[in-house]
This record gives C-alpha cells, sequence and structure tokens, in this order.
C-alpha cells in the first residue's frame, strides 16, 4: 500500500517549512535558530528521499513565520534550504536562504587564544572568505575556520 | 594618494600603495630619528602604551619614536603591573587608557585583541604584537630596511630562514613582500615549513617560491636572508633539537663570498653567531634603528588622520 505523504510529515496550519535540508543536519538547524521554543511547535522528518538532493531534513515550524534574516543563518550547515511561509495550510511565500558576508554571534572561534574566547565583552564575528569549501575568518584573530571546525561546534553540547 | 588608515592592526589591511606612502614618509623621519633634524609635529600629543606581554625593544622603538615628534607616553610594561592582576578586564582598561591619550599601542598575548581594541574606543590604535597573529609595525620595518640598505624591493631574492611554520613574523613578512615583484626562498627544517595555506596563496598571486631544508643552496643567489630562530620547545627531543639548530646557524664562515645581507627580527639567542655581527653582512641592529623613523611615520600619520 502506497503511504500517503501526510503521514510523513504532517502539515501545518499556520507557520514556516524549511525544506531541502542538506540529509541529517534538520537538529542544527533547529539549534541555530533556538528552536523548539515555548510558543512553536516542531516537527522533524530526517533523511526523506528527494528528486533533487538525493535526501534531505524538513523542518516544520506550527505557529512562528521566520524572517529571512534569521533563517539566513541556517545556510551555513544547509545551503540548499528553501523557506515556505504557511497561512491557513496555503504556502503563501517561498525563498531560499542565502549565505550572508558576515556571520556575527553565531559561531565560536576555533582558536582557543582568540579574544572572542574571553570573557572579554566581544560578539564572535566571521567573514565568509569562500562558500565550495565553506571558509570563515575570525574578524579579529584572522583565523580561518572550514566546515569541518563547524561541524563539530554544533555537535557539542 | 591619502594614507586613511585609522588603525595600524594587521598588514592585511594594507595595500601597496599604504606601504609605499608610509615607507616614504619614515624616509623623511629619518633624519629627525638620528637626532640631525628636531621636530614637535605631536608636541602635547600622548600615546598610550600597554604592553601587557614585555617587549622591550618594540616598546622602547615606539617610546622613541613618540618622543622624537615632541609627543610623550604613558602606560605600563607588564601586565603584572597593571590593574590586569586585579581583575580588571582589557575592555575597561584600553577605554580608560584612551580618555588619556591620542593613539594607543597595545601588545598582549591573546590573537584579535588588538582589533578588539580598536572597536571599543575612538582614538587610533597600533597593533605591537598580538600573541601568534600580526605584528605589523615589524613587517613595516623589515621592508623599509630592505629598501634603505638595498635601495629596493622589487627584484630582491629573499630567503627567510628557521621556524617558518610558527613565526608569525615570517608569515606576514611573505605576504607584504608578495606586493612586490620579489623572488622568496623558504629554508627552513622538514618540521617547521611555511604552513601550506600561506605558500598556496603566495602561487595564487603569482609568487615564484623555492622550499628547500638546504640553506647552503640559496647563498650565492640571494639578497636577503632573514633569520629567525628555531624554538627548543618545538622539539621533544634535545638531540634532535641540537642538529636542526646546528644546521640553520649563521656564522661568518658561511656567508664569505656571499653577497647578500642578514638581517633578524632580534631578540636572537644563537642562531647568528657574533662573528657576524661586525660584517659587511650583519645588517640587525640598523634594522632594528629602522622601527623608530618606520614608527614615527606610522604615528604622524594615524594622529594627525585621526584629528581631521
Ligand atoms: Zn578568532
Amino acid at each position: 500500500m502506497k503511504t500517503p505523504r501526510e503521514l510523513k510529515v504532517k502539515p501545518i496550519r499556520n507557520g514556516t517549512v524549511i525544506d531541502h535540508i542538506t540529509a541529517n543536519k534538520a537538529l542544527h538547524v533547529l539549534k541555530i535558530l533556538g528552536l523548539p521554543s515555548k510558543e512553536a511547535a516542531v516537527t522533524i522528518a530526517m533523511n526523506v528521499k528527494s528528486a533533487h538532493i538525493g535526501a534531505k531534513d524538513i523542518v516544520k515550524i506550527e505557529g512562528r513565520e521566520l524572517q529571512s534574516r534569521e533563517v539566513d543563518k541556517i545556510a551555513l550547515i544547509a545551503p540548499n534550504a528553501t523557506i515556505n511561509i504557511v497561512r491557513e495550510y496555503e504556502i503563501v511565500g517561498k525563498g531560499k536562504v542565502k549565505l550572508l558576508n558576515n556571520v556575527n554571534g553565531l559561531l565560536i572561534c576555533p582558536n582557543p587564544n582568540c579574544i572572542t574566547n574571553t570573557n572579554e565583552p566581544v560578539i564572535s564575528k566571521f567573514h565568509v572568505i569562500d562558500t565550495e569549501p565553506l571558509m570563515l575568518r575570525c574578524y579579529y584573530c584572522e583565523r580561518i575556520m572550514n566546515n569541518k571546525d563547524m561541524e563539530t561546534q554544533f555537535k557539542q553540547n | 594618494m591619502v594614507f586613511d588608515q585609522k588603525n595600524i592592526i594587521s598588514i592585511s589591511d594594507f595595500s601597496k600603495d599604504d606601504i609605499e606612502y608610509i615607507l616614504r614618509l619614515s624616509e623623511k623621519m629619518e633624519p629627525i630619528a638620528r637626532s640631525k633634524k628636531r621636530s614637535n609635529v605631536l608636541s602635547g600629543k600622548i600615546l598610550g602604551m600597554l604592553f601587557y606581554e614585555p617587549s622591550t625593544r618594540t616598546r622602547l622603538s615606539f617610546e622613541a619614536a613618540m618622543k622624537r615628534l615632541g609627543g610623550s607616553t604613558i602606560g605600563f610594561a607588564e601586565a603584572n603591573v597593571s590593574s590586569a592582576t586585579k581583575g580588571e578586564n582589557l575592555t575597561d582598561t584600553v577605554k580608560i587608557v584612551a580618555e588619556y591619550s591620542d593613539a594607543i599601542v597595545i601588545r598582549h598575548n591573546m590573537e584579535g585583541t588588538a582589533r578588539f581594541a580598536s572597536s571599543v574606543v575612538d582614538v587610533p590604535v597600533i597593533n605591537a604584537g598580538d600573541g601568534a597573529g600580526q605584528h605589523p609595525t615589524q613587517t613595516l620595518l623589515d621592508l623599509y630596511s630592505m629598501k634603505r640598505l638595498l635601495g629596493r624591493i622589487d627584484d630582491l631574492h629573499v630567503a627567510l630562514i628557521g621556524d617558518l611554520k610558527y613565526g608569525r613574523t615570517v608569515h606576514s613578512l611573505a605576504y607584504a613582500l608578495a606586493m612586490f615583484d620579489v623572488k622568496m626562498s623558504f629554508v627552513s627544517p622538514p618540521e617547521l615549513e611555511m604552513p601550506r595555506g600561506i605558500v598556496h596563496d603566495l602561487n595564487k598571486v603569482g609568487v615564484s617560491v623555492n622550499e628547500t631544508n638546504d640553506i647552503h643552496s640559496v647563498l650565492e643567489d640571494t639578497d636577503v636572508l632573514y633569520v629567525t630562530r628555531i624554538q627548543k620547545e618545538r622539539f621533544p627531543d634535545p638531540e634532535e633539537y641540537a642538529k636542526i639548530k646546528g644546521a640553520y646557524m649563521i656564522d661568518k664562515a658561511l656567508l664569505e663570498d656571499s653577497d647578500l645581507i642578514v638581517m633578524h627580527p632580534l631578540p636572537r639567542v644563537d642562531e647568528i653567531s657574533y662573528d657576524v655581527d661586525n660584517t659587511k653582512y650583519g645588517k640587525y641592529f640598523e634594522q632594528a634603528f629602522y622601527g623608530v623613523p618606520v614608527r614615527m611615520a606610522l604615528l604622524k600619520s594615524i594622529i594627525e588622520s585621526y584629528e581631521k
């Protein structure tokens, strides 16, 4: 018997659907977005077959419309993700995440001797210097951060 | 051209025009640095010096530069004489000293400190070394020394020798030299080679780099031997260290018949023998002097442009 699509991921009434997330990165995406939270219920589907990218993750957030600025942060780990805004079960807005030139406050510098890893009042700041593969440079200590450094960071805590 | 940098944090902020501007201005500062002329362009100005990590030579060089231009200095030479030991954070100290001075020089053992300091104060900030990070005034004085001692930077063949892996001085210098039309050789033990990322960057901008473990192979063709110290801590085995160290030691006999100059950021331990000091090769004390006119040029430029 063919499984109806709806059973895999329950449709939402109002909120945001993040689709085409790189497979197995849904939990990292939630961490970046600070979800789940009090007002937003979250449904996750992981390793779903996709015609476009082989396998993907999907995140559905009931009760919260995400602003594109905050969603762009997830481009770091899910560069192909698409954003759908849902109202009354209808998709009313569609968009792609965009990698920003600067990533502020989200990442920890991999250099333990960097001033951003002290208790001085300083927020981490990285410039994206390359995208394929992803490379970021710490604005303060100029250390290069690659994909691997970033992955280990999202795995921690 | 206009030199419009407010802070001197990293050599990567400099264009070739910026570097050439500072080198030209340094030349004008030289007679004042040698006490042959007098200047009061920074009269009444105060330089705040925050040396969380001791570096007598760099600190005195900045002090001499400021005083030669009629200015004065305040500050501390080590963290333990400052309030840092009482738990006051760096941010507060930097902000307070900025209230007392017209520019700040900072040296700290953590990378990124100078960039951070420049983001919390209005006055110009100069990085006098941040851990394994940047030390841009050293790089500028190295370039100025080459220009003064050999008349040019373009067309030179510069050999960087010693610890090329961890030495921040040689990393910055390699990037700065890459803006000129130079040939570079990297001479080091295999364990302390120039990081691949830097070699890659240099190749990308079209610089030809020759890498070798054998110092003899570069002597004939080189204009500048830029020597750095190989630290004992890099080698767990003391015998291995002694062997490596010996292979990269410079003495008068090694240099005989060559036509090159020897530079060193100082302080040296024993990587250059004392018998090189008074030969036509040994130029490291002159190099140390050139730090003063270069720092004068930087202080004058940033303090004057901050006032406008
Ligand atoms: Zn950093």
